[in-house]
């Protein structure tokens, strides 16, 4: 009868050295990576085999998982919290709306609205950048709600209708893995930059300790403008997006929903990091989709989960699943 | 004349809208995102009790603001007392309240325009040949009865001072022994009632409709970052400014310009004094 012990997987990766891992098999380089791996073949397997009504629900749910990740973006690395995420879905939409309605196919619409929107949006937000914490947090929450109420207002933009009669996709299929490869592009991109990149250790400079970056001669505004860009265009992304999707472009883009859910998906999934949001944003739509039938009460659903979230559970749920998968314990030979 | 009688009738309505808002954060330094969430409850409240449960007005009205007043500091006591001293946590954690109160509301039924409170006097009379029903003179007085009943308030009760020692420094207030969780939960409710008054004076003006809730919350927000977060002083001012900014914008632009004109004066006020129109020094250090 050999003896044996219980250790902790991570044991021989993590505990050689604090940060740096030291891999010496390719179990160890498997254990690291099959978090990752296996997102991303969800994400790839998942569109073959659900029903059609959960392809829309994931196409959905890839948007919202964007826009999270815009938010925590924003939010964890450079200190932005902005609450206007339905301002950059808003824009984006609409100026997707407008080139597809005057001509331009939608294979061009959609990266120009993106890039095009971003422009707009960092501009709009450019007199409100000095700002920090919460007062940054309300004026872009002013931002969406103003916006909507203008077009309603005005009747530009085709007003209360909308602009009805977009390109739609070709398919679904081409639509859900759009999603899919962009928000896998923008994770795994997003990633490498804010964690080892040059850049990356500026932003989090803006975020920790402005007079650090002021003194190193660096241009405080310009990060600020650049990661706002940044942001902006994932929402302006996700409003393109969402216009072609429903073939139909509306007030209800600014809606309040996409400036709170990736709120909330950040925080129920963990702030930190970026796949919190992204994690969060998959539990979460998903829900609020299936609750679709008792109406707006799914808000109130997670109003009261953002809420707990907030004051019992700060750490999040990603935080929470790191833990234990770390902890994970199997028998070894002595 | 319209324009200053109706620009006055406006800033006032501001006024009434922000300064519970502004109360809650100038003392309590908690941004209450539930404010206009409070307010439809006040709202809706009252109509509940003087409609189903077939209760006098003023009665409902007093019952509505008890309940609301104890919505305010079941907030404060149960919620943001966890998450004090981060800001970003309290916004989101109030605004959740509010979020769940708003569309709870929607969801049990308050839609559409069935739901309106009675004016409490009827009638109009002309004042410098402008026509003004008495419900909005009402607005002019309760508006000016609040900033008088805050003023008191704070100058000459001892809970008044309390809550003025706390905004000011609050370790010096912990160092007098004064309880800095209960002033803030007095400010968050004495808020939560502000919004509740305005609620009972400004709705039958209108119908309670929950997307006035979302509205009264951005006035609010606009008036008290305008004015300099928590210096209700400046909320006053800013409620004037953009009050006649908007009847101005109403009467010889167009009606629909006078969000964008909020919006606007926003931007110009933190593009050239970051802090808000009495903002101080300190406040300045914290936001930019």
């Amino acid at each position: 009868m050999p003896e044996l012990r219980k250790e902790r997987l991570d044991r021989g990766v993590k505990v050689r050295s604090d940060s740096i891992y030291a891999l010496s098999s390719m179990k160890e380089i498997l254990y690291l990576l099959g978090p990752g791996l296996v997102l991303i073949l969800l994400l790839l397997v998942l569109p073959l085999v659900v029903s059609p009504y959960w392809q829309r629900v994931m196409a959905i749910t890839g948007v919202y998982a964007l826009l999270s990740i815009s938010f925590g973006f924003l939010a964890n690395y450079v200190g932005l919290v902005s609450l206007g995420g339905a301002f950059y879905v808003g824009v984006g939409g609409y100026l997707s709306g407008l080139l597809n309605a005057a001509g331009v196919p939608l294979i061009l619409s959609i990266p120009i609205a993106t890039l095009l929107g971003a422009v707009i949006c960092t501009l709009l937000l450019l007199p409100c950048l000095p700002l920090r914490g919460v007062y940054f947090a309300i004026i872009s929450f002013i931002y969406p709600l103003f916006a909507g109420r203008l077009i309603a207002a005005t009747g530009y933009f085709g007003g209360t209708d909308g602009i009805p009669g977009l390109d739609r996709f070709p398919s679904i299929w081409v639509a859900l893995y759009m999603a899919i490869f962009i928000l896998l592009i923008v994770l795994y991109g997003l990633s490498r930059m804010v964690n080892y990149e040059d850049v990356g250790l500026v932003f989090r400079g803006v975020k920790d300790n402005e007079l650090a970056i002021k003194a190193s001669a660096l241009n405080l505004t310009w990060y600020k403008v650049q990661a706002v860009f940044i942001s902006s265009a994932m929402g302006t992304f996700a409003g393109a997006y969402l216009a072609h999707l429903y073939g139909w472009v509306g007030m209800s883009l600014f809606a309040i929903d996409f400036s709170i859910l990736p709120v909330a998906a950040t925080v129920v999934g963990g702030s930190g990091t970026l796949y919190g949001p992204l994690l969060g944003a998959l539990i979460l739509v998903p829900a609020s989709e299936s609750m679709r039938a008792f109406g707006t009460l799914r808000i109130v659903f997670y109003a009261v989960l953002l809420v707990f979230f907030v004051v019992f559970w700060t750490e999040g749920i990603l935080d929470f699943l790191k833990r234990k998968y770390e902890q994970f314990e199997h028998w070894v030979r002595i | 004349m319209d324009l200053i009688i109706y620009g006055i009738v406006n800033s006032i309505t501001l006024i009434l809208m922000s300064i519970g808002f502004a109360l809650a954060y100038g003392v309590s330094r908690v941004p209450n995102f539930a404010h206009g969430a409070l307010f439809i409850l006040a709202g809706y409240l009252t109509w509940v009790f003087r409609y189903r449960v077939d209760l006098p007005y003023w009665l409902s009205i007093i019952l509505a603001l008890i309940i609301v007043g104890l919505v305010g500091i079941a907030l404060y006591q149960f919620i943001l007392i966890r998450v004090r001293g981060m800001p970003i946590s309290e916004i989101i954690a109030s605004f959740g309240v509010g979020l769940a109160i708003l569309e709870f509301l929607r969801w049990s039924g308050l839609r559409g325009t069935a739901h309106m409170l009675p004016p409490f006097i009827s009638g109009t009379v002309r004042i410098f040949d402008v026509p003004l029903d008495y419900q909005r003179i009402i607005v002019i007085f309760g508006g000016i009865g609040i900033l008088l009943f805050l003023w008191a308030f704070t100058t000459f009760t001892k809970t008044g001072l309390s809550l003025k020692a706390i905004a000011q420094n609050e370790r010096a207030g912990l160092v007098l022994g004064i309880d800095a969780d209960r002033a803030a939960t007095v400010a968050v409710s004495l808020g939560a009632v502000f919004a509740g008054v305005a609620a009972v004076i400004l709705l039958p003006l209108g119908n309670i409709v929950v997307e006035m809730g979302y509205e009264v919350l951005v006035f609010a927000i606009a008036v008290s970052v305008c004015g300099g977060l928590g210096s209700w002083k400046g909320a006053v001012l800013a409620s004037f400014l953009i009050g006649f900014a908007q009847t101005i914008t109403v009467s010889f632009v167009a009606p629909h310009y006078h969000f964008v004109m909020a919006l606007f004066i926003i931007i110009i006020v933190l593009i050239f004094k970051p802090s808000g129109l009495f903002g101080r020094q300190k406040e300045l250090e914290e936001r930019v």
